[in-house]
């Protein structure tokens, strides 16, 4: 069980995203996911152990560590991601849903003259997104946008920032006084910071991108469908009208020919 | 043998879950097995080496260790994992056994092997028992064990061979924390998730018998004032 099987799981809802959905899958898994996974984990691999403090008073080191790292970041991390990547598997699930009642039509209409490749077909299809599937889309997109945002600031408000100092004053008890420590590779550790919270600003850069777009695609999807329909009663209208008109004329015939006949 | 094994076995009893049943498994896979094996492991990774006690006495740092962890926090994580995940087995079993007595009698025995009707549904219910029940003795046994979910950061030991009482600081206190409030959250979700599944096939049930039994009443009263005429 690891970041494969959530790749296997995102990697299915990729059939079904935007381009831009695409482009952000691919910046999570290259940019975040691997970066994390063979790099940012090794440079934090050792930060306790090599968490130093100018001090022989057991237990001192482990309570200084506690209170400037409540949090690791490689944790945070690793919670921001699979956060993340949660709402892609909501638009998974109703696209499941969708697929499950399409079948069942499919078995409804042809019994047991089902062939394998219909089902094959109607696994490979590409769902477009409209009607509910696009209310779930822009509503795992929204819910992307809100995680990432507030991991980001979580990450932003237990740190003070982005930046890893060398140095840290402890004086919290058993210190004795107030304690030198020396974090372990802050230039590496800030470096990565840096880039995993840049790697985050895009990925939330996309996200609103994406928004921008399915709202767009949806509105011009609708004026064009009001528009067609505005002509289509139109054409409707002037057909009826033309008709009443005959029929007026054919009924005003009729009754001059009775009124004749009656004076004759 | 890993966590991939377990989630390829209960990946075949998706297909014969409920839509209540099938979130309850995303949710243990994501949440809770994921969460496991990428954040929590590495949490209490170094637990015992980095466990310090104010004491020179040989032997006082191991003795007081097993003192207040007879058994790790991520261990009893897992043992919940396996134990919460593995009555769904039942329900993948039961519809084996139905494919292996149609097998044996040669034909058609059921409508829908995978339907949650009859015996499979009895199966099922007391899976979903069962798995509710693991939860919350896991949920019991941290909160007896290690009274509540909290970490402190020092404790006070004062098992021979220490001298007096000593004061042993635990690492990552606050991080361990966090993670046991993660594991208490999606527990108490999976609990509410199993009842409300509960609930679910509860009331689908009753409706499919009333509904029967409609149509028979229905059908009496038919042929009785067809007997009457």
């Amino acid at each position: 069980m690891s970041w494969g099987t959530l790749y296997a799981q995102l990697g299915g809802v990729n059939k079904h995203s935007t381009s831009l959905g695409k482009i952000w899958l691919s910046v999570f898994f290259i940019f975040r996911i691997t970066i994390l996974v063979l790099a940012a984990e090794r440079v934090w691999g050792d930060e306790q152990s090599d968490f130093t403090c100018n001090t022989q008073q057991p237990g001192c080191k482990n309570v200084c560590y506690d209170h400037f790292f409540p949090v690791s970041h490689i944790r945070l991390w690793c919670l921001q991601l699979i956060f993340v990547s949660t709402p892609a598997l909501m638009v998974a699930m109703h696209v499941a849903y969708r697929r499950r009642g399409a079948k069942r039509d499919l078995i409804a209409r042809h019994g047991d003259k089902i062939k394998e490749e219909d089902l094959k077909n109607l696994k490979n299809k590409r769902l477009s997104i409209t009607g509910p599937l696009w209310w779930t889309y822009t509503c795992s997109l929204f819910f992307r946008f809100i995680f990432e945002g507030g991991f980001m600031y979580a990450l932003y408000f237990v740190y003070g920032g982005f930046h890893m100092p060398r140095l840290v004053k402890c004086e919290v008890w058993p210190c004795p006084n107030k304690v030198d420590c020396f974090i372990s590779r802050p230039t590496e550790k800030t470096v990565f910071t840096y880039f995993m919270v840049g790697s985050s600003a895009i990925c939330m850069a996309l996200n609103v991108a994406e928004l921008a777009f399915l709202i767009i695609k949806a509105l011009i999807r609708c004026s064009k469908g009001r528009a067609e329909r505005r002509r289509a009663n139109g054409c409707l209208d002037s057909l009826s009208k033309d008709k009443a008109l005959f029929q007026n004329q054919q009924n005003e015939i009729l009754l001059s020919d009775l009124s004749r006949d009656k004076t004759v | 043998m890993n966590w991939g094994f377990l989630e390829n076995v209960l990946s075949g009893v998706n297909k014969y879950s409920t839509v209540i049943g099938r979130v309850w498994l995303s949710i243990l896979f994501i949440f809770r097995i994921l969460v496991f094996v990428a954040a929590a492991e590495q949490v209490w990774k170094d637990e015992h080496k980095d466990f310090v006690c104010n004491t020179q006495q040989p032997g006082c740092e191991n003795v007081c260790f097993d003192q207040f962890f007879p058994i790790s926090q991520v261990r009893l994580w897992a043992l919940q994992l396996i134990m919460v995940s593995t009555p769904s087995l039942l329900v993948a079993l039961h519809v084996a056994y139905r494919e292996h007595r149609e097998q044996k009698y040669g034909r058609k025995l059921y409508e829908d092997k995978g339907r949650i009707d009859g015996g499979l549904l009895c199966t099922y219910l007391v899976s979903l028992v069962f798995k509710t029940a693991f939860e919350v003795g896991s949920l019991l046994a941290f909160y007896f064990l290690y009274n509540g979910f909290s970490v402190p950061r020092v404790l006070r030991c004062d098992a021979e061979p220490c001298p007096n009482t000593v004061d042993c600081y635990i690492s990552k206190a606050t991080e361990k924390k966090v993670f046991l409030y993660i594991m208490g959250c999606t527990s108490i979700l999976c609990i509410v998730l199993n009842v409300i599944e509960m609930l679910y096939i509860i009331s689908k049930q009753i409706c499919k018998i009333a509904v029967v039994e409609q149509r028979v009443t229905r059908w009496g009263v038919i042929l009785l004032l067809f007997r009457l005429h």
